[in-house]
């Protein structure tokens, strides 16, 4: 019985976070929209975009090779994974033990290589300069990312993504430089995954300065429905990602019951809206920064995530 | 003292005098017509001291209008076309070669010496083969080819140099060109542009028109200067019929012409904004020139105020109640409005770092290519045909020219911030000091002889110049329109120079060259 039951909440959480990315992308881009003095879209237009997209045929290029075909698949899963373990509303789900945050990473990075490969696979122009960027600006996030998880991990002493909300959720709030430079430096990292302004522009039309759209500019149908489906679940992951680490409070640990479980599912769309809400905002203030500069402030992310875990080293108070 | 220094310090009309004879018939500037000798001496002067304003060519001749910035003469100088060539100017001023390129393709002249013989605006898609030549080659019937393939790009070798080809279709509302950027790594090396893809047969279209329906055809050349057309075109006839336009009229033509300014900077502006990813501006500068082309289409009764200037004058009146209600409406909120935003683009950090030293435009460069409008402006070149090459009301209203020196497409942006400041205070003064009147001359039908009039008129991107011959019947022989992008798009090949691919189409929105303009 109490297999099931767990094996069901698992579930929630899995379908909950596919349920909800869609709706998310669609409300920055509602919010983004009200700041700039337009009407907006609806925030279900994702859906209704996804839906006419899995209708549509997909057009492949002659030289596309099986590489371009899978690699949809391949991202679509790694990032609905990465998704799915890491905790939304509620701690100890029955996979957590494999939310490993260094797996995390290692899942994103797949997904990250593989959409890489499959930009350069037809051999157009955009998607290798799309490519060569994203190479760029990831072999920088993902080192500042791992200070980050590292950072997190002293101060709960696991890399256990789950384990880590549970014990920083049973703690009270105290102000740490740590993890105040650690949520900086994440949420740096969070912008250029997300291909957010100012390292990308979800919302440009030039192609010059694409740098993930650029790769995907040669998808159509369901493999674009796939691959735009997973940027939405990129957006949720990492949203979750920062509420888990940094502002986890309300999330249900075990031993829990529905009440507990649907209040902690209330508090983490609560928690997304706001901050949706707050990218809209960060987009909306800043322009895109030169391409070369992207170095520079992913830099910073690293060094930030370096300090925290320094700090971390000389005290665990700090 | 050689002869070569006494020319050299003559004017260039008191030169032309001496080495060209008077054309009787063209009005506006002096036309001359001169030797090869003195064309191929005033092609090496060219970039020197001496601007080109235009090359067109007719059926007999090759045309070139020349300005000298010292004592603002303007000219007109004709070659006779010998054995279906001139000699190139091209060959001797780079600014040219395009429009060599174009007179080849339009009229089969040859241009001898030119450095660059591949076709320009003939893609090789068209029916027949120099359209504007009278013995135009229809037996070479177009097939349809695969343009691109059949073009030869300039090649660029090196270890890691790649190619990126942009366009003719692009990804926004904007229209066709094609780009061929050669790329080492994100560096630039080299831009080739493509154009032609809009042409439209203006010129030929407008022969064997009466003034009217050809000065409709003129407006229809570029639809953001579409003013600046009407005026130029008008302008042109009216010399050439030597008609004097009631003082009402010319007062309205500079109304509409620096709404036309006001509404494009603005948009244009906000648009440069938008390529950085700061939509912000973008939406707001938006809302600016929506309100500016509100209130002309209330004025005029066309959002654009397409065909309201006609030869002769202009087609409607300011309605006094309100018309000039709405301008001031308009023009109270504007100042107050744009200063807000333009601290916005002044104290963001971040926009800032996009706009500073990109794009950089070489003065000597820019004086070199006689590059009109802001992109000259920015760079050190002091020329606005308002000042420069003044016409009726502008003689009598006193323009503030801005020039900046360090060509980046911050200056851009910062000489157009100017201009509309200046604009709307033009707006105000032509509002409180518009005379009462007529609105439009009478233009003589048929008048017996043939008659050429040219006029330089200041669109918002520059300066538009109209030529035009009309016949004993008083209908329009040849009109060529040259809209001031031909000087600005070889400019944006050299600016993007070692800049990266992702900062291009920044500097491309800061020139914003016309596509439909210079593909005609």
């Amino acid at each position: 019985m109490a297999l099931t039951g767990d094996f069901l909440m698992q579930g929630v959480q899995m379908f909950l976070v596919l349920a909800v990315a869609p709706a998310l992308t669609g409300l920055v881009r509602k919010i983004k929209a009200r700041l700039l003095l337009h009407k907006g879209p609806s925030i279900l237009q994702p859906y209704r975009d996804l839906a006419r997209l899995m209708r549509k045929d997909v057009l492949l290029a002659h030289n596309a090779s099986w590489l371009f075909r899978v690699a949809p698949y391949v991202i679509f899963a790694a990032i609905w994974i990465a998704a799915a373990l890491t905790p939304t509303f509620a701690t100890g789900l029955m996979f957590n033990w494999t939310a490993d945050l260094v797996a995390i990473v290692a899942l994103l990075a797949l997904a990250r290589f593989a959409l890489a490969l499959a930009g350069m696979d037809i051999g157009t122009p955009f998607g290798g300069l799309g490519s060569s960027r994203e190479m760029m600006v990831s072999a920088l996030a993902e080192p500042a990312m791992l200070m980050i998880v590292f950072s997190t991990a002293l101060l709960a002493g696991t890399t256990q993504l789950s384990q880590i909300a549970a014990h920083l959720a049973s703690q009270p709030f105290v102000l740490r430089a740590s993890m105040g430079l650690a949520l900086i430096a994440l949420i740096i990292v969070s912008l250029a995954e997300n291909a957010r302004i100012p390292v990308d522009n979800p919302s440009t039309h030039l192609e010059l300065t694409m740098i993930h759209e650029a790769m995907v500019l040669e998808y159509s149908g369901r493999h674009l429905a796939l691959i735009e489906a997973a940027a939405a679940l990129k957006l949720v992951f990492y949203f979750s990602l920062i509420t888990c680490l940094f502002f986890p409070y309300g999330i249900a640990t075990p031993p829990m019951g529905l009440a507990a479980q649907f209040l902690g599912m209330g508090l983490w769309l609560v928690k997304m809206t706001l901050l949706a809400a707050l990218l809209a905002v960060g987009e909306v203030s800043v322009s895109k920064m030169r391409l070369f500069r992207v170095a520079e402030f992913l830099g910073g992310a690293l060094v930030l995530g370096l300090i925290a875990m320094v700090l971390l080293f000389v005290s665990g108070k700090m | 003292m050689s002869t070569e220094q006494t020319r050299q310090k003559q004017g260039l009309i008191q030169l032309l005098r001496a080495n060209g004879q008077e054309q009787r018939a063209q009005r506006g500037a002096p036309r001359f017509r001169i030797d090869a000798a003195m064309w191929e001496e005033l092609g090496g002067r060219l970039g020197k001291g001496l601007d080109l304003m235009g090359l067109w060519a007719d059926a007999q001749d090759v045309h070139m209008a020349l300005f000298a910035p010292d004592e603002k003469d303007f000219a007109i100088v004709s070659l006779a076309v010998e054995d279906g060539a001139f000699p190139s100017i091209g060959a001797r001023h780079p600014a040219a070669i395009r429009l060599e390129r174009a007179i080849q393709d339009l009229y089969g002249h040859g241009a001898r010496g030119l450095p660059d013989g591949r076709p320009w605006l003939d893609h090789g898609a068209w029916p027949i083969r120099h359209p504007l030549n009278e013995k135009a080659d229809a037996a070479q019937s177009g097939e349809e080819k695969d343009e691109t393939q059949d073009y030869a790009f300039l090649p660029v070798e090196g270890e890691g140099v790649h190619e990126i080809p942009v366009g003719p279709v692009h990804a926004g509302i904007i229209e066709p060109g094609h780009f061929r950027f050669s790329c080492a790594g994100e560096t630039v090396v080299r831009l080739e542009e493509r154009l032609g893809y809009t042409h439209k047969g203006v010129e030929r279209l407008m022969q064997g028109k009466p003034p009217a329906e050809a000065a409709r055809i003129a407006a229809r050349t570029c639809g953001d200067s579409t003013v600046a057309y009407s005026f130029a075109f008008a302008r042109a006839c009216e010399a050439a019929l030597e008609v004097e336009v009631p003082p009402r009229a010319a007062w309205l033509r500079a109304l509409m012409a620096e709404l036309e300014r006001l509404a494009n900077h603005l948009g244009d502006t906000g648009a440069i904004c938008n390529d950085a990813a700061f939509a912000f501006l973008h939406a707001h500068f938006g809302v600016l020139r929506e309100d500016v082309l509100r209130a002309a289409d209330t004025c005029f009764g066309h959002r654009l105020m397409m065909d309201c200037i006609v030869p002769g004058g202009v087609a409607r009146d300011l309605d006094a109640e309100k018309g000039a209600h709405v301008l001031q409406l308009l023009l109270d909120s504007l100042d107050e409005r744009l200063e807000k935003l333009v601290e916005i683009y002044d104290t963001t950090a971040s926009l800032q770092d996009r706009v500073r030293n990109t794009g950089r435009l070489s003065p000597a460069l820019a004086q070199g290519f006689a590059a009109g409008g802001y992109v000259g402006r920015a760079s050190g070149r002091a020329f606005d045909a308002r000042l420069s090459l003044p016409y009726p009301p502008y003689d009598s209203l006193a323009v503030k020219m801005h020039v900046m020196h360090k060509g980046d497409v911050n200056a851009r942006v910062w000489v157009r911030i100017h201009e509309i400041r200046e604009s709307i205070g033009l707006v105000r003064t032509i509002m409180h000091n518009m005379p009462q009147g007529d609105l439009t001359a009478e233009l003589p039908g048929n008048t017996a002889q043939v008659r050429e009039g040219v006029a330089v008129v200041e669109g918002f991107r520059g300066d538009v110049l109209a030529w035009l011959r009309l016949d004993e019947e008083g209908l329009v022989a040849r009109c060529h329109l040259r809209d001031p992008s031909w000087f600005q798009w070889p400019l944006l090949e050299a600016v993007i120079y070692g800049n990266i691919v992702a900062d291009f189409p920044l500097c491309n929105k800061s020139f914003n060259c016309s596509y439909s303009g210079h593909d005609l």
